[in-house]
């Protein structure tokens, strides 16, 4: 008896499971959200979920893609790697989306998309840069379902270090780096081979673990070293701190980092008086002139009322990305499985894709191959110094 | 030579941080034998209440630090008669574990109320460097307040503690809880009172960390929390000159670490101090072994 009972129990309950998700697809498109809303690095995440919001309100008022809307089930991975993995597996398995957007960062992308692999789902981050996001690192191969719409770390390493060596004529770089961040070591790696391969020299290389405060020791023993220019590929949280402690222990030297760099936390830790002398690369820059970005911070600002940063255009592009291969996929709504197929086909042939950050198109590493620019800190305030194409 | 002593000055910054919070530790240990593993997120909350105060109340620097210091030995006394009276009685490792879940409820709340990410402190002074010797050697004053003040209220606790009716109670208490209430001490208003002042003094070090560092965040308490209880056992617990010796010691050895060795082994030197202390005098460097009676 006992076990009949507890079988009918079962039985419904996998039922239930089973027809939720399929009755509730019929007439909308279901697109995963896994970003860090809250936690470490919450600016990134919040400000692309409203970049990717608004995007998808106005694909959704033009009529959606084919007469279906697109809905967005929205999920916070908590600026944690081992949550970003559960979120992922959460969308795919329990609420059948056709695609995942996110994470921000490159840890919780990498975690991310061990389940977006297992699953066959789709998985676009709009902003981790670390090279091995898209790379299995066992095999080499390029990961099937992973995709991301922003530049790598070669790319950026690669354009930080012959800034520092060509405009700012550097010889001596000394390195400070978070230990505990695949985004910080990926971007030493590739910004320590191009500086030493173009005759610079990485005269001190300091790391420092994750939630760390302090950097005078740090800085102290860099000072001695007298370099010419600081990299520092962190991000906000910690790049703030640098700047302001290293120009109050009297270091003058020009600080570079990565995107990171781009929030207004950076300025409000730093100080705008020592927020001089800083130079980062970025997505976009807010001074660029061209119509379709000027475009954008105007319809961010009607709606937010505040001025978008990389983040809020780079989410917004990811929102009009992923229409754009919903809209090319045929998607038929026969089966999820199918339908993410057709999706992840579509995606790997976008071409020519043009966005608020540039031109992206998606090459065979599933990469987006588009331009950086450089954004300089003067009092505090970003502006826009060189635009760099791949 | 200018290194060493800027990496000094570096390292009294930070040990004044831990110090102030180790007061606190060592006091509630040295009074009811319990390790408040909560002290450290006081530490958060007190950093926290003084930011409401400047950015709601446009209070400047030392009104929103009495607010705090206020706000949180009421904490603090809350805390020890809600989490820790009921299991007074109880063996100390029950109390130990309320700790703990005290710490998290804490933490967990002010990331409930205030959000999970980091916020901007505001600059309460301005910021001034001094050069000496050429620049080789820079001081900051907020360095100078944290120094001046981290001082000023230890020679308050120990005028406290020495001179005052409540400090001589808080001596018999801690040498004798039962003998001590045959004399006629409250013990409850004792135990109360310490709370009081420890919770204080980590809001005081909450204040001056984010007004330092201009960055709180919910977690901000965790790892300063522990250094503080390293400090507190390097110096012997429950001895207050002790906490402070302990504090500084931690702080300049953790700078020297990093500055001539890597930063990534600084927690691990501060953890294998613990360690060493623990084997080679339990009592502290300033601890007397106590013999057992039998």
């Amino acid at each position: 008896m006992k076990r009949v009972l507890v079988s009918v129990v079962l039985l419904i309950f996998i039922l239930s499971i089973l027809t939720v998700p399929f009755a509730s697809s019929k007439n909308v498109i279901k697109i995963g959200v896994d970003l860090e809303l809250s936690g470490a690095v919450a600016q990134y995440g919040q400000k692309e979920l409203d970049g990717i919001k608004l995007a998808i309100d106005e694909i959704n008022k033009k009529g959606g893609i084919n007469g279906k809307k697109i809905e967005l089930v929205v999920m916070d991975n908590k600026s944690d790697k081992t949550e970003a993995q559960n979120v992922a597996y959460k969308l795919a398995v329990r609420q059948n989306v056709l695609a995942i957007l996110g994470p921000a960062t490159s840890g919780a992308t990498k975690s991310a998309s061990m389940a977006a692999t297992k699953y066959k789902v789709p998985l676009i981050s709009p902003s981790a840069t670390d090279d091995s996001v898209t790379i299995d690192e066992r095999t080499n191969r390029v990961k099937s379902y992973v995709f991301r719409t922003c530049f790598n770390d070669s790319f950026q390493g690669n354009v930080m270090a012959n800034f520092a060596i060509k405009t700012l004529k550097a010889k001596k770089a000394a390195i400070i780096y978070d230990a505990t961040s695949d985004y910080s070591k990926g971007l030493l790696k590739n910004f320590k081979a191009v500086f030493e391969k173009s005759g610079g020299k990485v005269i001190a290389e300091e790391a420092f673990g994750k939630g760390e405060q302090d950097f005078s020791s740090i800085l102290t023993k860099i000072r001695d070293k007298k370099p010419d220019v600081i990299f520092a590929p962190v991000y906000y949280d910690e790049a703030g701190l640098i700047i302001k402690q290293a120009r109050e222990l009297g270091i003058k030297v020009p600080i570079l980092g990565g995107d990171g760099f781009d929030d207004p936390k950076v300025v409000e830790k730093a100080g705008k008086e020592n927020a001089n002398n800083v130079f980062f690369s970025a997505h976009y820059s807010s001074q660029d002139t061209d119509k379709k970005v000027q475009n954008f911070i105007k319809k961010y600002k009607t709606k937010y009322n505040q001025e978008p940063n990389a983040f809020a255009a780079l989410g917004y592009d990811l929102g009009y990305f992923i229409a754009d291969a919903l809209k090319r996929a045929n998607l038929k709504f026969d089966s999820v499985t199918k339908d993410r197929e057709r999706l992840k086909i579509a995606i790997e042939n976008t071409k020519n894709f043009v966005g608020v950050t540039g031109v992206i198109n998606i090459n065979k590493m599933h990469n987006a191959e588009k331009s950086a620019v450089i954004i300089e800190l003067k009092d505090g305030i970003q502006m826009f110094k060189q635009k760099l194409n791949p | 030579m200018s290194t060493l002593i800027q990496q000094l000055i570096n390292g009294i910054t930070l040990g004044s941080i831990y110090a102030l919070i180790s007061l606190g530790y060592t006091m509630v240990y040295g009074i009811i034998k319990l390790i408040n593993f909560a002290h450290g997120d006081i530490f958060m909350v007190g950093a926290y209440i003084a930011f409401l105060s400047v950015t709601y109340l446009k209070l400047g620097l030392i009104p929103s630090l009495l607010i705090s210091m206020i706000f949180c030995s009421v904490l603090g006394i809350l805390i020890e008669k809600l989490a820790y009276k009921p299991l007074r009685n109880s063996p100390r490792i029950a109390a130990l574990i309320t700790a703990i879940g005290v710490s998290l409820l804490l933490e967990n709340l002010m990331q409930i109320i205030m959000g999970a990410d980091s916020r901007v402190f505001p600059r309460l002074v301005a910021e001034k460097n001094y050069h000496l010797f050429q620049g080789r050697i820079v001081v900051n004053n907020k360095q100078i307040y944290l120094l001046v003040i981290t001082v000023l209220l230890m020679i308050i606790l120990n005028f406290i503690v020495k001179k005052t009716k409540i400090g001589k109670a808080m001596r018999a208490v801690s040498q004798d809880m039962d003998a001590a209430r045959l004399m006629g001490i409250n013990v409850d208003t004792t135990i109360s009172y310490t709370f009081a002042i420890g919770s204080a003094l980590a809001a005081a070090a909450g204040v001056l960390v984010g007004l330092y560092y201009n960055t709180i965040n919910p977690l901000m308490g965790v790892l300063p929390g522990l250094k503080a209880f390293i400090a507190a056992v390097f110096g012997g617990i429950g001895i207050i000159p002790g906490a402070m010796l302990g504090g500084f010691s931690l702080g300049i050895i953790e700078t020297l670490v990093s500055g001539y060795g890597s930063s990534m082994y600084k927690d691990a030197v501060a953890f294998a101090l613990l360690i060493l202390i623990l084997i080679i005098k339990p009592s502290g460097l300033l601890g007397k072994n106590i013999k057992e009676k039998v």
